[in-house]
């Protein structure tokens, strides 16, 4: 017969209450660390900032004067990243997913994005300097936005591919069926039904991925040139935040102005997500069929 | 009523076989469908009934490494013919499924989906096709005052009807439905039955099932499949009260299945 020993519920119960503690006391480190980087990154930085700070251009290597260049070039750079790499990142993955059949060449080229996504930045960067900033000068301007613009498009790539190629495999294929049964191509079942379902998930891998391009360095440190002017197109050199908090902290050690710098960028990229999101649900909203 | 002698044969299949890769699902088919009839296909699971039905559009077309071999005729057409362009065919065979699988969007979006993908544009004429269809489904009463609520907001046997309607749109010449009421409550079946014998007055229907007394009860004529054969096609009422084959009899008292 079953029986529970007398004090068996006690010991589960006990248990339950130290695992319970131990879980909570991770989550408040993980918000705790979280919070003290922001708000020691905010206390530091807001001394500086000011609107000289916001709307004026660096002087003395960045130790002086403001970052409007870096705040533009931040987000000319992602601009342009996202307009590249947008259609053929989504383009790849619906022609993976709806068109090309299963076989060895469809798993080598899976195999090929997941080994790109794991690949460090800094290889990329590499890459986008002689490839890029060398071999193409004439045509990209050397180091230019466009350089920088071009190594972020292949990093983020595999991360748009892999995610929106999830988000199209989660649209049901009964859907998929019930359309062509109708007597429709491909193509307008794609259109749609499986672009709009699968919108939400493929518009969340293009947020990640700004917030990717604004939280780089080690790919447009060798890329974008670092210029401290304004941006005339995007054939000029620039620098991001980022890349301008990394280089006026390492090559000045003006650790302030660095963090400066820092606060700026976090509230950048507040500003940016809120606005991408913003104008994804816009879009979303208008091509849901 | 027409006599069942004088009408035309629709669906004409002979010598069918067909292949999942190595596996040999259909052998050699030959069956006649005619018009305004409805055709019950029944047997075990997995003995290629539904493997069947698809190969009347030809959604078996989207299933990597299968293959076809025979002749299905279509009103005279050979629908396996190279020249066929298969989303031609499938706007003049409709399909219900299984499960209820309207989209994700209005109700009205739903049924007036294969006309606007087939280019028609003018707003009227498409309430004109929505109105007629849903009415066709015998679904219009319940939903004309909510056509712009989301179709996932209908109950089951709802949804199952909106799916015919959504079929009905495209004024097909066939109709497949694939055990069209198994994910339903019964009464939602009973109201899928006596649509489905409206609806044999404008389409031929090829309906595929695994409850004997369905097809008892709505088909006109009834073929028993078994491991991928045709056991024997008769009258319906002849098949179930009269079977030739000793397969039959078994299968339609119970003793297997």
């Amino acid at each position: 017969m079953f029986k529970v020993k007398p004090n068996h519920m006690i010991k589960v119960k006990r248990n339950q209450i130290f695992a319970f503690t131990l879980l909570s006391l991770a989550a408040a480190l993980t918000v705790l660390t979280l919070f003290a980087i922001v708000f020691y990154i905010m206390l530091n930085g807001f001394s500086v900032i000011s609107m000289d700070f916001l709307f004026d251009e660096p002087r003395s290597m960045g130790t002086e004067g403001g970052v409007l260049p870096a705040i533009l070039g931040t987000i000319y750079l992602v601009v342009l990243v996202m307009i590249i790499a947008t259609p053929i990142g989504v383009g790849t993955a619906v022609y993976l997913n709806e068109y090309m059949p299963e076989g060895r060449f469809k798993k080598i080229l899976r195999f090929a994005t997941e080994l790109l996504a794991g690949v460090p930045s800094i290889v990329f960067g590499m890459f986008g300097f002689i490839f890029f900033v060398i071999v193409l000068r004439d045509y990209t301007g050397g180091w230019s936005i466009l350089s920088g613009a071009l190594t972020g498009v292949i990093m983020i790539l595999p991360v748009i591919i892999r995610a929106s190629e999830e988000a199209l495999r989660s649209v049901p294929d009964p859907l998929k069926e019930g359309s062509l049964a109708l007597g429709t191509t491909r193509w307008y079942t794609i259109k749609k039904i499986v672009l709009p379902l699968a919108l939400p998930g493929i518009t969340t891998s293009l947020i990640l991925s700004i917030g990717r391009v604004i939280g780089e360095t080690a790919a447009f440190l060798l890329t974008l040139g670092g210029s401290l002017l304004f941006a005339q197109s995007i054939f000029d050199g620039g620098r991001t935040l980022a890349l301008h908090l990394y280089l006026v902290a390492m090559e000045t050690g003006d650790l302030q102005m660095a963090m400066g710098s820092g606060a700026v960028l976090i509230i950048l990229i507040l500003i940016i997500n809120f606005a991408a999101a913003g104008l994804f649900k816009l879009l979303v909203r208008r091509f849901s069929v | 009523m027409i006599n069942q002698e004088e009408r035309n044969v629709k669906i004409a299949v002979e010598q069918l076989d067909f292949f999942y890769g190595q596996t040999h699902a259909l052998n050699s088919i030959s069956l006649d469908i005619k018009e305004n009839e409805v055709f019950a296909l029944i047997g075990p699971s997995g003995c290629g009934k539904s493997t069947f039905l698809r190969t009347l559009n030809r959604m078996n077309d989207l299933i990597p490494k299968t293959r076809v071999k025979g002749s299905v005729q279509i009103g005279g057409q050979d629908i396996y013919d190279p020249d066929v362009d298969v989303v031609q065919l499938r706007k003049s065979i409709g399909m219900v499924f299984q499960k209820p699988n309207p989209f994700p969007i209005s109700i009205f979006d739903n049924v007036s989906y294969g006309p606007r993908a087939h280019g028609l544009k003018n707003k009227k004429e498409l309430m004109g096709i929505v109105e007629e269809s849903l009415r066709q489904a015998a679904l219009w009463d319940e939903v004309k005052d909510r056509l712009n609520d989301n179709a996932m907001s209908l109950s089951g046997g709802q949804q199952q009807r909106l799916c015919i309607a959504r079929v009905a749109a495209i004024k097909p010449e066939v109709i497949l439905m694939d055990e069209p009421t198994s994910a339903l409550d019964p009464g939602s079946t009973t109201k899928v039955e006596a649509l489905i014998n409206e609806l044999k007055q404008n389409y031929t229907v090829v309906i595929v099932t695994h409850n004997m007394e369905q097809a008892a009860r709505i088909s006109d004529k009834t073929a028993f499949f078994l491991n991928g054969y045709v056991v024997e096609t008769d009258e319906t009422n002849q098949l179930f009260t009269n079977p030739k084959e000793k397969q039959t009899k078994d299968y339609i008292t119970g003793k297997f299945g």
